[in-house]
């Protein structure tokens, strides 16, 4: 059974192909991938991603509940209205879901977490959190979602709602409200663009989508489906849990080593990281583009010579780079070497080229606090 | 939806164009639909020698790969290289412009085996 959001029929309205996505019913594309993927990359773009969950930590040992859950330190959530991305691992470190934490006070964090995750995640935290003085409130299906990404979401923001956004920070929030109606308004996304994400009551999240989407409209802002937020995460060289991190992966394998925190108290999966950390892991995420025509896909099989050593974990044809682009793990062994390196592809290998970092430069808002006056 | 009267057509959403003796190959107007953008295309070789109903190119939208299956059999004559600069064609033009590959019939009774333009339409509906 599929679970509808409360946009469902505005996506219906505006064109949208709509499918199955882990038991929701969301729009995959409107008018098409790759001209909402360009209207992001130049103009702007309106997600619904409703799907996501939300899951309220609060209580007297918040802090050191999620320090304990997760990798990263939350040390580094200096103050309230500060966002860290993270993960929560298993015993063998590896990824159970890797989320955002937000801090609304000392002793209180919204976790946002991945739609296809979200009851699992919720389960293993009620299985962790019974030593802590805390308590867990998942709010995933009275908490809606819109996103708005691209160059111009910031005068759109500016457009709609009375705010000096141009001190809202990268990985910061804040809590305000649009038109009597309590929104979080926080400036991420998964695209590498500049943009916020604004978090607001189920049923009240249509009056900020059409509040939106009618300011975008002389900006050229299109709503935009989950295919073109896959070539525009790909692209960014975002991770997708499912695909390039999973239970079976931890994020010293995923090259996130800079999500976790070694030398803080102990953690769920510390003892395998920091075994990894000393002896070195077995497989590494590599991000490669094709050198040679064709495009890599979920599954393929990554070579060495005749000798598979590796498996392609997403790959898509670059909207921005119109080139095949990827990410795999190939066992470490093999990198070291560096021989090259091909996929197969309906039945032949083609040359790929390694690469390091986003495929397309970021273009994320850099303002920082340093710079506050 | 645009099924031309004049075209054979496959379930799995080719049609052809044949004169009796060699017969033009592309996907249809639902299929190029349903597959989105079009960004690459893997063209047969020619001269190759394939068998109806079995995958001789590789058509490709950004979210996924379909094989092509020729509707006959037969030894492929040309192939549409413009596609590979411009797979978009098929979007654009998938019944002209958009053709694929070109087949030489080994066995023209082949053609008795495919769907018109009424039983296509009861497929796709």
């Amino acid at each position: 059974m599929s679970t509808k959001t409360s946009l469902y029929e505005k996506h219906v309205q505006l064109g949208a192909k709509v499918v199955d996505f882990h038991g929701w019913e969301m729009p995959i594309q409107y008018s098409g991938i790759i001209e909402e993927h360009n209207a992001v990359r130049s103009k702007a773009g309106l997600f619904d991603l409703s799907h996501m969950g939300e899951i309220e930590v609060s209580g007297p040992q918040s802090y050191e509940f999620l320090n304990f859950l997760l990798c990263n330190n939350l040390d580094r959530l200096e103050y309230d209205g500060r966002i860290i991305y993270t993960g929560m691992l298993n015993e063998k470190g590896g990824f159970i879901d890797d989320l955002l934490v937000y801090r609304k006070q000392r002793d209180s964090f919204l976790l946002v977490v991945n739609a296809s995750n979200r009851e699992e995640d919720f389960s293993w935290m009620q299985k962790q959190a019974p030593p802590f003085d805390v308590r867990l409130n998942d709010i995933s299906m009275k908490t809606g979602l819109v996103a708005v990404q691209g160059p111009a979401s910031a005068s759109i923001m500016a457009d709609i709602l009375d705010y000096p956004f141009e001190n809202l920070y990268y990985y910061h929030f804040i809590e305000t409200a649009f038109k009597r109606i309590p929104v979080i308004i926080s400036r991420t996304g998964y695209t590498g663009e500049d943009g916020f994400e604004l978090y607001a009551d189920w049923d009240k999240l249509g009056i900020i989508w059409d509040a939106l989407y009618s300011a975008g409209q002389k900006y050229g802002l299109l709503p935009i489906g989950l295919g073109a937020r896959d070539t525009l995460r790909l692209e960014a060289r975002y991770p997708l849990h499912g695909n390039d991190i999973s239970p079976d992966v931890t994020p010293l394998e995923a090259g996130l080593g800079w999500i976790v925190d070694l030398n803080k108290p102990d953690f769920i999966g510390k003892k395998v990281l920091s075994s990894q950390k000393k002896n070195g892991v077995a497989k590494k995420l590599i991000g490669f583009t094709m050198a040679e025509r064709g495009i890599p896909r979920h599954g393929y099989t990554i070579f060495s010579g005749d000798s598979a050593v590796g498996e392609v974990t997403s790959g898509t044809m670059s909207p921005s780079l119109s080139t095949g682009i990827g990410m795999g793990y190939v066992s470490s062994c093999v990198l070291e070497k560096n021989e090259n390196l091909t996929v197969d592809i309906h039945r032949s290998r083609r040359c790929l080229t390694l690469h390091k970092g986003p495929f397309v430069s970021s273009n994320i808002y850099r303002k920082t606090v340093k710079e506050r006056i | 939806m645009n099924i031309p009267a004049s075209l054979k057509y496959t379930s799995s959403h080719e049609w052809i164009s044949c004169d009796g003796k060699t017969g033009k190959v592309g996907i249809t107007d639902h299929a190029q639909k349903e597959l989105g953008d079009i960004v690459f295309v893997e063209l047969p070789e020619v001269g190759k020698t394939v068998s109806a109903g079995k995958a001789c190119a590789v058509v490709e939208s950004v979210k996924t790969a379909s094989d092509i299956y020729t509707p006959v059999s037969g030894t492929i004559t040309a192939v549409n290289d413009g596609l590979t600069s411009r797979p978009e064609l098929i979007n654009e033009d998938c019944y002209t412009k958009g053709w694929i590959f070109e087949v030489k019939l080994s066995d023209p009774s082949e053609l008795n085996n495919l769907l018109d333009a009424n039983g296509y339409r009861e497929v796709v509906q």
